[in-house]
């Protein structure tokens, strides 16, 4: 806000204007009432906080308030803390199943789009609602679901002669049922996101497709997805960051006094545990500016990488 | 299937483009693929909510068999009763819908008229606000979730309804989407308006505010959504059960041993109740709405 100088041409960068009134025209006090607003609460809410977050990564709290300076002491013993490789390999093992969702969605989505289909519009409410549900209400449906002793998934799975495990109390199981919850609960917008790329591919590409003999699934191989690989890269960025984001389905599903818990944590839930329940808020601090670092590292990766596969013509 | 009459069309008309992108169909054996396929996977991603239907209505005794019970032998109308005496439903709901009712309108205003601003007015340091706002766009919630909590307890709003309600009125996601909404408005209409004299605000809330319908309904949508839904925030901002909206209340039901199963399906049914119906209602509109902005 004091960054303004009043000087300072208007540059060509605002979109579409006429060209004759570039530089001219100023709309005064107006644009302050409108943005003032929205900036305050940002500002307040948001930006102050990761600036202070960020100090506080580098502070130790004491017991009854007040916090000192420590320097690297809470990377330090970050680094050290064999909590923070296990709950980053446990978000990992999630994202990477979760993941396994967009083949998935890719094939349903292109299913969805068959033309002249009956009851699509059904299936993909029926895809969909997963996604719109609480988290927290539909995690007590799935612990009863994954119960180890009288759940529903143990009795199929016993009618196949498998004895099936104590799901969400045991650890590596507890983490599957997680993912498991998470693929179901991503998988319908995956398939929205996906279906809407589909309806941007031209035709006459399956046309010509078909005329030069291309069997259905080869028009799938060729024609579909090379040129949705865009909207798969999005739906690829979207699912990885809010894999690892993952909090709600671990702390509904497995229950916060869980035994489990310890080895079965995410990175979300490692940060809320230090910071929320142990009170040690400069540690988690440095626990959040880790996982951002994190997922700043893994987006720029992907972002990398996109070159040698999406088709960005 | 009933594709066939429908033979390839010479000529490049919008009916024979349709035409063409229907000519796959003809053959009857994809449809059934189709359907069986999507049909089955839907029906797995419906099980969950029929399971949770089946069980609220079931007895304790009954969810607890080896051998799954898969009717109850009498329906438990009850359990839904039963959850009334068990947690605060009634002010976890009208915490939720206070929560929910209050985000929506709020980010409604504030992100509208700074996303308009963003997109069509000009001011010194448009630029660096707006890039400041979009970057809190990359930074994971957990980043200013201390600092957040911090506030809130400095101002004394631990456990109350302003204070699970406040970081949520301001939205750097909302802003950019109404952004994108207005830079995609022709300017015509703006500067018949001007030359009317219609001053700044006149314009906005008159003109551009009506257009943006579409692009507000999926503001209104992805924030009833995390809205209602969201977890850590609330749960970091109250400790008392009556305080909390149903998505923490549900989540701090579960540590106890002894669990009544049925009646906490019926309570996480009800909780899911208003958002499931909305959905369903405005089903179009809502997946579109969410394709179309590609963002949660």
């Amino acid at each position: 806000m004091t960054t303004g100088s009043t000087i300072r041409p208007a540059r060509a960068k605002a979109p579409r204007l006429n060209p004759g009134r570039a530089a001219a025209r100023r709309d005064g006090f107006w644009p302050w009432l409108f943005v003032l607003p929205l900036l305050g609460g940002i500002g307040l809410f948001y930006l102050w906080p990761i600036i202070q977050t960020f100090y506080f990564s580098f502070t130790e709290w004491g017991v009854f308030g007040g916090n000192t300076f420590t320097g690297l002491d809470n990377y330090v013993r970050l680094f050290a803390d064999s909590q923070l490789y296990s709950a980053l390999g446990n978000t990992l093992l999630y994202t990477a199943i979760v993941l396994t969702g967009i083949p998935i969605a890719v094939y349903l989505a292109s299913l969805l789009n068959t033309p002249g289909l009956r009851f699509a519009s059904f299936y993909r409410v029926l895809f969909f609602l997963p996604y719109v549900a609480m988290p927290t209400a539909v995690a007590m449906v799935w612990r009863i679901i994954f119960n180890g002793d009288f759940g529903i998934l143990n009795y199929v799975l016993s009618l196949v002669g498998i004895d099936g495990p104590y799901w969400t109390s045991t650890p590596g199981f507890a983490m599957l049922a997680v993912a498991i919850v998470g693929l179901w609960s991503s998988l319908g917008f995956s398939m929205i996101i996906l279906a809407a790329g589909l309806k941007n591919i031209p035709p006459e590409l399956y046309e010509a497709a078909e005329l030069d003999g291309a069997t259905p699934w080869r028009r799938f191989t060729s024609v579909t997805v090379p040129l949705l690989t865009p909207s798969i890269f999005f739906v690829l960025i979207i699912t990885t960051i809010s894999s690892f984001q993952l909090f709600d389905l671990l702390y509904a599903l497995l229950g916060s006094s869980n035994p489990v818990l310890p080895k079965s944590m995410s990175l979300v839930y490692f940060f809320y545990s230090q910071g929320f329940v142990s009170n040690d808020k400069g540690y988690a601090a440095a626990i959040a500016m880790v996982i951002f670092l994190i997922i700043g590292v893994v987006t720029v990766l992907q972002f990398r990488f996109q070159k040698r596969w999406v088709n960005n013509d | 299937m009933t594709d066939t009459l429908i033979e390839a069309a010479p000529t490049v008309s919008a009916p024979a483009a349709v035409a063409v992108r229907r000519r796959p169909a003809r053959r009857g054996g994809s449809h059934v693929v189709a359907h069986i396929v999507l049909g089955g996977g839907g029906l797995l991603m419906a099980f969950p909510f029929v399971w949770q239907i089946i069980m609220s209505l079931s007895t304790n005794a009954e969810v607890q068999s080896v051998v799954p019970t898969f009717w109850p032998a009498e329906l438990q109308w009850q359990n839904y009763a039963d959850v009334f005496d068990r947690m605060p439903f009634l002010s976890q709901l009208n915490t939720s819908i206070w929560l929910t009712v209050i985000r929506v309108l709020a980010q409604i205003v504030l992100c509208t008229m700074a996303g308009y601003a963003f997109a069509r007015m000009r001011f010194s340091g448009r630029a660096i606000l707006l890039g400041i706002t979009l970057s809190i766009l990359m930074v994971p919630s957990q980043v200013y979730l201390i600092s957040q909590y911090q506030i809130v307890q400095n101002f004394g709003w631990l456990d109350t309804l302003i204070g699970i309600v406040a970081p949520g009125l301001f939205s750097a996601f909302g802003t950019f989407l109404m952004r994108t909404a207005f830079l995609n408005m022709p300017l015509e209409l703006e500067e018949a308006a001007r030359l009317d004299g219609a001053n700044p605000f006149q314009i906005f809330w008159k003109i551009m505010l009506p257009l943006a319908r579409p692009s507000i309904s999926v503001l209104a949508i992805t924030t009833t959504l995390w809205s209602w839904n969201e977890l850590l925030w609330p749960l970091v901002v109250s400790t008392y059960s009556e305080t909390m909206p149903l998505s923490a209340g549900l989540a701090t039901l579960v540590g106890d041993k002894n669990t009544d199963y049925p009646v906490m399906m019926a309570a996480s049914l009800m909780a899911m109740a208003p958002v499931l119906i909305l959905f369903i209602v405005l089903q179009r509109r809502v997946i579109d709405g969410l394709a179309s902005s590609g963002l949660k």
